[in-house]
């Protein structure tokens, strides 16, 4: 459905995005991850229209959507979330939501009614009337997720809507993200919190220094010896494996 | 529907107004109060929803002024076809400031300075040219009667602009609840977030920059037919383009009644200032800068602001906090 081609990008010298393939299958949820400032949010700047890349590809539905507007993105089907919060904050919950409702819907009631839908959806309906700037961390990073979903996206870029969350919300949060999934969407997130892209993925890509240094399933990924060093330091995997072995002794 | 009913009671608490009060003073000043908010009313479009703060409304009240009168005076135009092709000229010119100007991506205070750039090209322009009367401006000849929009009595005039004012705050209703005013209300709080849900903020300002000349161009040919003069600094000078933002910032920005409010409170006190300080030429501009000041750092939501909780909370603020960072 998605599907990334050789795409690089550079910020003044530095290689952000460094010839990055991979291709999202259409009905599944996968994640991307890696160590901050890896390089995952530029590449959902990329995917979202926001930045444009300088090399590579982007096909959506076997078309490019490379040079598209991130209006002209978000109608052809694919929503993304900001890993900075990006409410509407003079208007109330009901009225963030409807802002992506009406991309498809033109009249107003139509559109306040699937707001209001979105907003049960994704547990806000108990402040469809609140401002925006009124939420706590966990209403503003369902907003953000519900303001998306508003569209009627086809594929779903979610950067890191748990991040802040306690462990009672992320275990909120997940069924939230499966049903959506559920519902026909195809869903790709970036996250830090391990447990949920354990839970949640089909599938993971591990990027680090703007390049892909593994691919599988989240459970080979734990595994990878250069995930683990990329994550906690050269010889960092030696080291674990020498522990387990310990521990295999003792 | 409490606000359809609140709009019905506005228009009929005033429409009478003229038959009870025979003073031409107050009729007058009701007049020009009406005129200001209606001025304010084109100004809260862009800015108040659209969180374009332009200082320069005097490009669009002066073009509808200008043709207005040109086509009367030269064409023999009759005025109410002037009026709407004032609405068409201004509409025009909001169009072409607004496409040069988001085009490019100006916002916040640049896209102020702009504005205001544009209108001192124009007064410098109908300074020069004969066709607009130059420095000595233009004389619209008397003639009384409704056909020529020039009333026999002040009630004439008070009744246009109460069904202007009325059919402004009908359209600001409508827009509020409609797809168009929900994006331009999403760009005025956040153009990327907007992008991202499929919003096209270009279009969404032009759109409403466009309405915003249109009906402001409109105001600029009510008011020739009410003084029957126009020249350089009443159509493009900065007092103008003034009272057209300070009217919707103190009553409250991004609100549907807040410039009816604010141009009857501005009025107010600008006659004060007049009844205290006498009749000291520049006073008026001193006094608004002032009253600009109090409401950013007091009433950032107006005097809307002191009932509820505007709409447009806080976007005066952060136009200013935006300008320091832009
Ligand atoms: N607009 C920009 N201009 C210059 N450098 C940038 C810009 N945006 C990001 N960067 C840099 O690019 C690198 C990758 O940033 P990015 O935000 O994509 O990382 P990330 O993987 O999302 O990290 P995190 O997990 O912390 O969110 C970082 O070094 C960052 O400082
Ligand atoms: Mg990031």
């Amino acid at each position: 459905m998605l599907e990334i081609v050789q795409l690089s990008k550079r910020f003044g010298g530095l290689v952000v995005t460094n010839d990055v393939s991979f291709t999202v299958q259409s009905g599944s949820i996968s994640a991307l991850i890696g160590p901050n400032g890896a390089g995952k949010t530029t590449i959902f700047a990329q995917i979202s229209g926001f930045h444009q890349p300088d090399g590579g590809d982007i096909r959506f539905e076997g078309q490019s959507i490379i040079g598209l507007t991130p209006e002209r993105i978000c109608l052809r089907g694919i929503a993304r979330t900001f890993q900075i919060v990006q409410p509407f904050a003079g208007l109330n919950v009901r009225e963030n939501i409807a802002v992506g409702a009406h991309l498809h819907r033109a009249g107003r009631r139509a559109a306040l009614e699937h707001a209001e839908s979105i907003a049960h959806r994704v547990g806000l309906g108990a402040q469809l009337d609140k401002p925006a700037a009124a939420l706590t961390v966990a209403g503003r990073k369902r907003l953000e997720l519900a303001k998306a979903l508003s569209t009627d996206p086809k594929l779903l870029l979610l950067d890191e809507v748990m991040a802040g969350l306690n462990p009672a919300e992320i275990d909120e949060i997940i069924p939230i993200i499966r049903g959506i999934r559920q519902s026909g969407v195809t869903i790709l997130l970036i996250e830090h919190v391990m447990r949920a892209v354990m839970n949640l993925s089909d599938h993971t890509w591990v990027l680090n220094n703007g390049r892909l240094i593994a691919s599988g399933t989240p459970a080979q990924i734990a595994t990878d010896p250069q995930v683990i060093e990329a994550y906690l330091g050269h010889g960092a995997a030696a080291r674990m494996q020498a522990q387990r072995t310990g521990v295999h002794h003792a | 529907m409490r606000i359809l009913i609140a709009i019905l009671v506005f228009f009929l608490a005033l429409l009478p107004l003229p038959l009870l009060i025979h003073s031409d003073f107050w009729i007058t000043w009701l007049t020009l109060a009406l005129f200001y908010a209606y001025l304010g009313q084109a100004w809260n479009l862009l800015g108040g929803y659209g969180g374009q703060f332009s200082f320069g409304h005097a490009l669009f009240f002066g073009t509808g002024a200008y043709c207005t009168a040109v086509l009367q005076i030269q064409f023999g135009v009759n005025a109410w076809g002037g009026f709407v092709l004032a609405a068409v000229a201004a509409g025009i010119v909001g169009a072409g400031t607004g496409w040069l100007v988001f085009r490019y991506g100006l916002r916040g205070s640049y896209f102020a300075l702009v504005t205001l750039a544009f209108a001192e090209v124009f007064r410098i322009l109908a300074n020069t040219f004969s066709f607009t009367g130059a420095g000595v401006g233009l004389l619209v000849p008397l003639q009384p009667g409704i056909a020529q929009m020039q009333f026999e009595t002040k009630a004439g005039f008070f009744w246009l602009l109460l069904l202007l004012v009325v059919g402004c705050l009908l359209f600001t209703w409508w827009m509020q609840n409609a797809r168009f005013g929900a994006r331009l209300m999403a760009v005025r709080e956040n153009e990327d977030a907007a992008r991202a849900l499929g919003v096209d903020p270009f279009s969404t300002k032009l759109l409403a920059i466009t309405a915003s000349g249109a009906i402001a161009g409109s105001a600029g040919a009510v008011y020739v037919q009410l003084f029957l003069y126009i020249d350089p600094n009443i159509a493009y000078g900065p007092a103008m383009s003034v009272e057209a933002l300070l009217v919707p910032i103190i009553g409250g920005l991004g609100t549907i009644f807040g410039p009816v409010l604010g141009a009857f409170a501005l009025h107010a006190i600008a006659e004060i200032g007049q009844l205290v300080f006498g009749e000291a030429p520049g006073l008026n501009l001193v006094l608004y800068g002032l009253l600009l000041v109090v409401m950013v750092l007091f009433l950032p939501n107006g005097l809307f602001g002191l009932g509820r909780v505007g709409f447009g909370s806080g976007a005066l603020r952060r136009l200013f906090k935006r300008s320091a960072h832009a």
